[in-house]
């Protein structure tokens, strides 16, 4: 699914955030990203869906061979990995409807195909009820599950969501976990950044801990590991 | 700012459509002339028929000459009687003492060639002198060029500044959507969808700056084609018709303000999709 070999990443001002990362990911893994806060995990991130090229090595993902990808192909790379923000990236003038649409549109889907998609991703992340309303009149937790239905709308075989529940209190932030562990569970890898101590030794995955752009510990069923 | 920038385009095609008008009728004077100019050589007095024959042999041998006719002296001074309407009268008296030279009128296939042509006669013998409206045709030559290089920097410079202007215009807008655009690219879209609205709309603004210069052509060249151009008396002298002339021309500064506003939303979004 992933497989990142010896990948560094210097950027144009000569910051280092990447210093030869080797990771392999497993087709329907769940995995936590945690680390330290500029200690490389953003850079991580951004080399899976190609918003950054690696100075040094391979990335494959989805056999798409990322190092050498012409960016005309980006998009359709783009299009099998679902992405989830701590600040959702909605359009707040869309309805929920149009924002999870959106996704579909992109890819000039027929307008049947999209309301039938797009309601049953709605009803699976429990806001069928609320498809006509816009961002802003909606909670914290339930704007972050549109920003997951966008991104599974199109059904992709990865998600990457980098601190989903950064903003969010913890109540809600659980509600997020178990929407994620539904996706996940049916087959759909998931690459989660996270700081909350609590998610990781709570719910138990594979843990990468990243320091100094270099995996510092790779585990199963692994912890959290930082005092914050 | 869209204001600005139609009100560019519309600046830009009203000086364009100007200048168009009047360089494409000046070549068209330009090319009147051009057709209208012959070359007269004055065979001297003593020559003698054999010589005059020579004479002829010898001019239509050069390449460049399209047409010989000679003109003796005789049917020189109906002309130039006929020219003269009632004064030539007077001229009627040497009808029988005629002072006029033999001529042959020669006209060459290239206008251009018209200088190269007449000096080469001017060396013949028996060849008293040799006229062509030289000093007309070679002033409007370079009228002619003078004017259509300063119109052609001219359109240019213009056709710039309406560049830069709508593409900064679309900048705004596609600023103003940016977030939309990093969603768009972020769920997959391709270049090609995300640039296609903001094509369209650089041709609108495009189109839309070039309606009231196609108004302005139309209506001031109606204007010229019926009221002045009775005024031109010369018969080298005409504007082109207004139809299809006009209508062409129209054409011309739609494509024109089209091709502006493509080109500045194209300059613009091309920026945008890096990354």
């Amino acid at each position: 699914m992933i497989d990142m070999q010896g990948v560094y990443k210097t950027y144009p001002n000569g910051v280092t955030a990447l210093n030869g990362i080797d990771v392999r990911i497993e087709q329907g893994e769940f995995v936590y990203v945690v680390g330290p806060s500029g200690a490389g995990k953003s850079t991580f991130i951004k080399m899976i869906f190609r918003e950054e090229k690696p100075t040094k090595g391979t990335v494959i993902v989805n056999n798409h061979k990322l190092h050498d990808l012409k960016w005309k192909r980006v998009p359709y790379l783009r299009r099998n990995i679902g992405v989830v923000y701590q600040d959702f990236k909605l359009l707040p003038k869309m309805t929920v409807f149009e924002n999870v649409a959106f996704a579909l549109e992109v890819i000039e889907e027929t307008p049947k195909v999209i309301r039938k998609r797009v309601m049953e991703v709605l009803d699976q992340v429990g806001l069928k009820n609320k498809a006509r309303f816009i961002p802003d009149e909606l909670s914290g937790g339930e704007q972050q599950r549109v920003a997951i239905a966008r991104a599974i709308v199109n059904h992709p075989q990865l998600v990457i969501a980098d601190e989903p529940t950064g903003n969010l209190d913890p109540e809600t932030s659980w509600e997020i976990m178990k929407i994620l562990e539904e996706i996940n569970a049916a087959g759909t890898t998931i690459l989660m950044a996270t700081h909350s101590k609590e998610i990781v030794n709570t719910i138990k995955k594979r843990v990468i801990a990243i320091e100094d752009g270099l995996v510092v510990r790779d585990e199963h069923r692994g912890e959290y590991g930082y005092e914050i | 700012m869209t204001i600005a920038s139609v009100g560019a385009v519309t600046t830009t095609l009203i000086l364009v459509g100007a200048f168009l008008a009047l360089m494409l009728n000046l070549n068209q004077v330009a090319g009147n002339i051009e057709e209208d100019v012959e070359i007269k050589a004055l065979v001297e007095v003593t020559a003698d028929e054999a010589q005059v024959d020579d004479i002829r042999q010898q001019i239509e041998n050069i390449p460049e000459v399209a047409s010989v006719d000679y003109s003796s002296k005789e049917e020189e001074l109906n002309g130039l009687i006929e020219s003269m309407g009632e004064q030539g009268e007077t001229w009627e008296m040497f009808e029988q003492d005629n002072p006029l030279n033999d001529a042959f009128v020669i006209k060459t296939a290239d206008p251009l060639d018209t200088f190269d042509v007449a000096s080469e006669i001017e060396e013949f013998d028996n060849i008293q002198e040799v006229n062509y409206g030289e000093d007309v045709v070679q002033n409007l030559f370079r009228f002619n060029k003078y004017a259509r290089n300063i119109g052609l920097a001219l359109i240019i410079g213009l056709v710039f500044t309406a560049i830069f202007l709508i593409s900064n215009t679309i900048k705004i807008t596609i600023m103003a959507r940016s977030k939309e655009i990093g969603i768009m690219k972020l769920v997959g879209a391709t270049n090609a969808f995300i640039r296609w609205p903001f094509f369209i709309e650089g041709l609108l603004l495009g189109v839309l700056g070039s309606v009231i210069p196609i108004a302005a052509i139309l209506s001031g060249y109606y204007y010229l084609d019926t009221n002045v151009s009775q005024l031109i008396t010369f018969d080298f002298v005409s504007l082109m018709p207004f139809n299809p002339f006009a209508w062409q021309l129209s054409l011309i500064i739609l494509g024109i303000g089209a091709v502006i506003g493509v080109w500045g939303s194209v300059m613009s979004v091309r920026k945008f999709l890096k990354v």
